[in-house]
């Protein structure tokens, strides 16, 4: 059996931290090389270890993995995070892919310059409040259950979690109207491995402080 | 059993090229209903039939399919064009990736003013013959099988077929370098002719 899965990125959440939140989720316990300059993103490139010259990059069952997605897909297939079958697959995957357009305007939000910050802001909690949680709303709504699909853990749920977590760290009102997804935060929340992950010394990074961006941008251009 | 999907998107190729693209592969006839103006996409909108108020939208097997990755996972499961287990999926899902990372950067062409089009149709150029065909190249040099994964026909067959279609449309010597892939491009060609035959979507690019 190999050992712990490996996770190559830089020291900051960016397009690792989904990783990082399944496995912690599924409860596997990993590794972090994090890259610090320029020059270990050139190491790895060099050693042929990044299919297309890009992180994030995750050692795993003897496989160097690399893209997101199929990273996310993986693990959430070894570890039973999938579904039952296709169709219920297809349900985690649809919700999945919305909350990654969501993510992806969130992640960006901490690198855009001062001046457009509060129209970003305002852009984001427009696109959730309006298009993205409510379908998470009623999807729980109709069927009532604690989990998105299948009545059972899966990588939908926790996407949802993530996405929201960061959603109240932008803006602690972000649920307000939402109240069964605050009631699935608060389950969610109180799962002994997302529990253990949320607690302060896991893996879980924090929100980038301005003084690191320069940092985390010379890494990567 | 279900009738033929649906494809409800505008005429053009955009997001979903490569949903015609697995299906036509796949040998599954569809239908597509074209949104011809602001209205229809309005309607489908308050119909509630788009889960985020996007298209592409696929209705499948009781389903309103939307995301286009969502969509063509579920084609790939359902015709197996997915792998034979986790591995490699995994391998699928990293060649896939790398070839909408591609095919991405040429889709936002039309809608770039003309000077950032030709900067970037020189980076696309770049990426494709220094990052992205070497990789696929090479796995087919590696193992020297016909296809990419599991010497079986996949979803990373097709996109790719599709990637170097897309590309040489911009620049036609694209793979030069790349003889393998010549070889497989016109090897998927030639085994998906009686598909693609039947599949008026694609015969009219």
């Amino acid at each position: 059996m190999s050992g712990k899965p490996v996770l190559h990125y830089a020291n900051t959440r960016g397009r690792m931290e989904s990783v990082r939140w399944l496995l912690a989720a599924a409860g596997v316990e990993f590794e972090e090389k994090f890259l610090e300059k320029k020059e270990d993103l050139q190491k790895l490139k060099s050693d042929g270890s990044l299919l297309f010259q890009q992180v994030p990059m995750v050692e795993i069952d003897g496989m160097k993995l690399v893209q997101t997605r199929a990273i996310l897909n993986y693990i959430a297939g070894k570890y039973n995070l999938y579904g039952k079958d296709l169709k219920e697959r297809a349900l985690i995957d649809m919700y999945v892919e919305g909350m990654a357009d969501l993510y992806d305007i969130i992640m960006n939000h901490d690198f855009k310059p001062a001046n457009e910050k509060e129209k970003d802001l305002a852009n984001i909690m427009d696109k959730a409040t309006n298009r993205y949680l409510p379908v998470f709303e009623k999807v729980l709504k109709d069927h009532g259950h604690d989990f998105l699909v299948g009545n059972k853990l899966s990588k939908a749920d926790v996407s949802l979690l993530e996405n929201i977590l960061w959603l109240e760290e932008l803006k602690p009102d972000a649920l307000a109207k939402f109240p069964l997804l605050q009631s699935f935060k608060a389950r969610m929340s109180n799962m002994p491995n997302i529990k253990k992950f949320l607690q302060p010394g896991s893996a879980k990074k924090p929100l980038i402080q301005e003084k690191d961006i320069p940092n985390v941008m010379a890494i990567f251009h | 059993m279900a009738g033929k999907p649906k494809l409800h998107y505008t005429r053009g190729r955009g997001k979903m090229e490569s949903i015609r693209w697995l299906l036509a592969a796949a040998g599954v006839e569809f239908e597509e209903e074209f949104i011809e103006k602001k209205e229809d996409l309005e309607k489908l909108r308050n119909d509630g039939s788009l889960l985020f108020q996007q298209v592409p939208m696929v209705e499948i097997d009781g389903m309103k399919m939307v995301q286009t990755r969502a969509i063509l996972c579920y084609i790939a499961g359902k015709y197996n064009l997915y792998g034979k287990d986790l591995k490699e999926r995994a391998w699928i899902d990293m060649y896939v990736e790398g070839t909408t990372d591609l095919m991405g950067m040429i889709m936002a062409l039309p809608f770039q003013a003309a000077d950032v089009k030709e900067k970037n149709i020189a980076l696309i150029t770049e990426r494709a013959t220094t990052r992205y065909f070497p990789v696929y190249e090479k796995a087919l040099k590696d193992h020297g099988q016909d296809y990419l994964v599991g010497n079986k026909l996949s979803w990373a067959d097709i996109h790719l077929l599709e990637a170097i279609l897309m590309t040489e449309e911009l620049k036609s010597d694209i793979l030069s370098a790349f003889p393998l892939l010549q070889v497989s491009d016109h090897l998927i060609s030639a085994w998906n002719v009686t598909h693609t035959f039947h599949c008026p979507a694609l015969k009219a690019r």
